[in-house]
């Protein structure tokens, strides 16, 4: 038995080299030992991490492995019960967000953190303003400052602007400024990449780049293989609260990457097979779809899906995916064009009738359309057939036919729960997703239609969606799939639409479209083509 | 709320205790913090009546006071079950209307032309055979109380008008229109005063004692229905389902419009009853200035059980209770009946600020004091009409 006094004795053992012995080279941020418990899991197991000056450093696991807890640990918004912290071979405790900040460590999150109506230069102030006097903003001072960083790191900004009319890309920038702003020397990115184009995700690595040259040290969450093995100079993998792995890009590949992840071997891509077409299940003539806001959003959609193959649309967020799904579904009207399903006209069809005539739907915001969080289980995978029997006897809900369903809908799909009487909203992001997938998946289809269906699960979840989807179109049904993740797109499609502001600009045989012709038409929609000379055929129907 | 429920699983003790802390304790921590301020507020208020004497034990008289008469007798907790039956049906109306995501605070007013439409159709038939009478008149004031909450649920599923305003609106609607029918055409003649005639056979029976009417096992069956309506049903699974996520509820083919008309005309019915309740069971007619409440109470009893069918039977019983027990209070100790409110008022306090009592009191694992929080703080301009 240890002594409950002394700090951190587990890993005493572990202590090589020590602080004097390497001054100029001592880990910008050392973190030794982290142990943190959640009720009923481990979220950290003595997690060692070492970032250097300068290095980009990746820390990949899947969801719920670990790295948000260890994280929140280093920006000080949760405690360790075990282990230490060190920066520059100085142990301190971090006491709070503010006090992490002070000791120059930054966060940017995945979901900025900006006031969208505010300049540039008045959310980089915010909390850490430049003052000329006790009451006035300097800000002639702090235009000067940001212009000056943006410069010293590859990008030109105009600290003017609103940030609610800059580009996601240009939002990421703004964060990565604000934490420059407050001499971040030790800069955290979680998912940074998850929004951002093929192009945008070059140029924000490439500032990345220029802020590691400059000595900064980077710590790069993401679950995206591939750009881990570009950006990082270091990877730490870790699984279930620990750290499995360490590898450098040179000695590992994506396959290796992802065994490590999830613990067994994965099969990254899924082979599709050749599709066999079917007639056509989704017709979409000239339709117009409005937003909350009541502008059109889609504007003259044309498509066509046959049965037994997936149609990707490929297209930045918010240039009327969203819509136009949410108009198929029927949870949005259509004023203009038409919607038929096998030759039946479904434009002003109720979302049941719409249901009822094979179509399946998985959200992207599945906790808006998806699940009820509050609910158990098993009523989440009856939602849609609730009223229908076995399920319901008259007006009586049959609870015994429905936690049968639920039993096996859990067992069939994998889902990882205690019991079907749990309430949705306990499961992670990948579980919910499965619960979604398993009711929308468990019938005859005639259509499929997937919006971000794989948007923040982990490589093991991915998978698992992936593979059912294509067990799906095999099966005879039409897919219609939406995905901000180009690389979702091309790997499932047989075919890829491009939609740009409302319009599809372009389709491409899902075998041969080439990557960055595709990422040029998201973020143009073709109006580079006189340049690029890239595509021949024009927006197709 | 998890209304899950599994025969094959078993619960060890432990766990099981464990559970029921986790819903009670707040209610409770709540419920004691309040009598502490009112405790304070007894004494306080000795400091500013002139010529009273100081005594700091003057709490425990009034509270004991208290205590003795909601409890000490028979004949003291029949009172308390008859000042409990109307907040059961009450706290049913608004906990009902909750779980669909609406915030009913007209029960007053549905409370109110329940118990007009009642004592209307039992002045009627006042002479006709009890039975005939009696269902009648409570048949009237379910129907009127629903008419009541019909108005509401139709506006805002049709234009989006917030259940809020309108219902706040039709609070003094109903007071009016009482103080009309009942000053008028309701108007016994020959009488100096504005009273209407006796319900003659339409009066509730007394089934306990000298006071305990009929209406105390209305109330429980009205308990039993709704939890079977809410949670045995399809129709109760749409009106949670609606409650918990309107949007899931569109997907899933509900009707949001339909279900928000439904939930609240049979909220309104609940209150409706509640009033019939009281005046077909304890008064037996009614004056202008007829007032109560219920309706008001109706909405801590509500929140104070969860919104959940049987916890706010135990919330209605202590409302019952202090209402009950207040006169004893006011004649024993000096301290007059407002002191209920202020208990009550300082009950719903702590359970809203649910995130300080956690805090304070170290509570792991607690569900939240009100998780109806966000239908109450929708505001008006946020909300965006049910599609």
């Amino acid at each position: 038995m240890t002594e409950p006094g002394l700090p951190a004795a587990g890993n005493t053992s572990m202590d090589e080299p020590t602080i004097e012995e390497a001054p100029v080279r001592a880990p910008a941020l050392e973190m030794r030992g982290i142990t943190k418990h959640y009720p009923g899991v481990v979220a950290n197991n003595h997690i060692d991490l070492e970032v250097r000056p300068g290095e980009i450093h990746a820390l990949l696991g899947e969801n719920g492995a670990g790295k948000t807890t260890l994280m929140n640990i280093l920006y000080g918004l949760a405690r360790p019960e075990e282990g230490t912290i060190l920066l520059d071979g100085q142990e301190v405790t971090i006491a709070g967000p503010s006090d992490a900040i002070a000791r120059g460590i930054n966060m940017v999150h995945q979901h900025f953190m900006l006031v969208p109506v505010f300049t540039v230069a008045e959310n980089i102030l915010l909390g850490e303003e430049t003052m000329a006097g006790p009451i006035f903003l300097d800000r002639k001072e702090a235009h000067r400052r940001i212009v000056e960083l943006g410069r010293r790191f590859g990008f030109e900004i105009d600290p003017e602007a609103k940030v609610g009319s800059l580009s996601v890309g240009w939002q990421q920038r703004v964060e990565i400024l604000k934490a420059l702003y407050r001499d971040a020397r030790i800069l955290v990115l979680d998912e940074p990449t998850a929004v951002l184009t093929p192009q945008e995700t070059e140029e924000i690595f490439g500032v990345l780049r220029r802020l590691a040259q400059d000595g900064h040290s980077i710590v790069f969450i993401s679950h995206k293989l591939y750009e881990v093995l570009e950006i990082a100079d270091r990877i730490t993998v870790i699984r279930r609260g620990k750290v499995v792995g360490e590898r450098l890009p040179s000695q590992t590949d994506e396959d290796d990457l992802a065994e490590l992840m999830v613990g067994r071997e994965v099969q990254l891509t899924v082979d599709r097979g050749e599709s066999k077409l079917g007639e056509v299940a989704l017709e979409i003539r000239g339709l117009e779809v409005k937003d909350d806001r009541g502008s059109i959003v889609v504007k003259g959609v044309d498509l066509d899906v046959r049965s037994g193959e997936i149609l990707g649309i490929a297209g930045v967020a918010g240039n009327g995916q969203d819509e136009l799904v949410e108009a198929i579904v029927g949870l949005r009207h259509a004023p203009v064009g038409r919607i038929s399903l096998r030759g039946r006209d479904m434009t002003k069809a109720t979302p049941r009738a719409i249901n009822e005539a094979g179509v399946a739907y998985v959200p992207a915001d599945r906790h808006r359309f998806g699940l009820v969080l509050s609910f158990p289980l098993a009523d989440n995978l009856v939602l849609t057939d609730y009223y229908r029997r076995p399920y319901a006897r008259g007006i009586l809900r049959n609870d015994e036919a429905i936690e049968a369903t639920a039993e096996e809908r859990i067992r069939q799909y994998d889902i990882r729960t205690p019991s079907a009487t749990v309430r949705a909203g306990t499961l992670s992001g990948g579980n919910q997703q499965n619960l979604v997938v398993a009711r929308e998946f468990a019938r005859d289809l005639s259509l499929l239609v997937l919006d971000q269906p794989t948007r923040g699960l982990d490589v093991g979840s991915i998978e698992f969606i992936h593979r059912q989807a294509i067990a799906k179109r095999d099966a005879g049904t039409a897919i219609l799939l939406v995905s901000a993740e180009l690389d979702e797109v091309l790997e499932l499609s047989d075919r890829i639409a491009v939609m740009y502001r409302g319009r599809i600009v372009a389709i491409r045989d899902g075998r041969t479209a080439d990557k960055n012709e595709i990422g040029l038409l998201m973020a143009t929609g073709g109006q580079a083509r006189a340049a690029g000379g890239a595509a021949e055929s024009g927006p197709a129907a | 709320m998890s209304e899950g429920r599994s025969r094959s699983e078993r619960w060890a003790p432990q766990q099981v205790w464990r559970r029921i802390w986790s819903v009670i304790a707040l209610p409770l921590i709540s419920i004691l913090l309040a009598l502490l301020v009112g405790a304070i507020v007894i004494i306080a208020s000795q400091l500013v009546l002139p010529g009273a004497q100081f005594n700091l034990l003057l709490p425990l008289t009034a509270y004991s006071a208290l205590l003795q008469g909601a409890f000490g007798s028979f004949d003291a907790i029949v009172d308390t079950l008859v000042a409990t039956a109307p907040l059961v049906l009450g706290g049913l109306s608004v906990g009902f209307a909750f779980k669909a995501g609406l915030f009913n605070i007209g029960a007053q007013g549905q409370f109110l032309l329940g118990a007009l439409g009642s004592v209307a159709v039992g002045i009627a038939l006042a002479g006709s055979s009890p039975l005939v009478a009696i269902s009648l008149a409570l048949l009237a004031g379910l129907l009127a109380g629903a008419a009541w909450g019909f108005i509401p649920g139709f506006l805002k599923a049709v234009s989006g008008a917030h259940e809020v305003v309108v219902t706040i609106m039709l609070n003094y609607v109903a007071r009016y229109v009482i103080g009309a029918v009942v000053g008028g055409p309701l108007r016994q003649q020959g009488r100096s005063e504005a009273i209407t005639p006796d319900v003659g056979n339409a009066g509730l029976p007394i089934l306990i004692g000298n006071s305990g009417h009929a209406g105390i096992v209305l109330a429980l069956v009205a308990v039993v229905f709704i939890a079977w309506l809410l949670f045995r049903t399809t129709l109760g699974f749409e009106i949670r389902t609606v409650g918990a996520n309107p949007d899931a509820a569109r997907y899933a083919g509900m009707r949001p419009r339909v279900l928000t008309i439904l939930t609240m005309s049979l909220a309104g019915g609940l209150a409706g009853l509640a009033g019939a309740v009281v005046v077909l069971g304890v008064q037996h007619n009614m004056t202008p200035s007829f007032v109560s409440t219920v309706g008001f109470d109706s909405i801590a009893v509500a929140l104070l059980g969860r919104t959940n069918p049987v916890g706010i039977v135990f919330a209605a019983l202590l409302f019952g209770a202090l209402r009950a027990g207040a006169t004893l209070m006011q004649i024993e100790a000096g301290i007059p009946v407002e002191l209920i409110d202020v208990l009550q008022a300082t009950i719903l306090l702590f359970l809203v600020a649910n995130p300080v009592l956690r805090r304070v009191f170290r509570l792991r694992g607690v569900k939240t004091g009100i998780e109806t929080t966000e239908t109450i703080t929708k505001t008006y301009g946020g909300e965006t009409p049910v599609a």
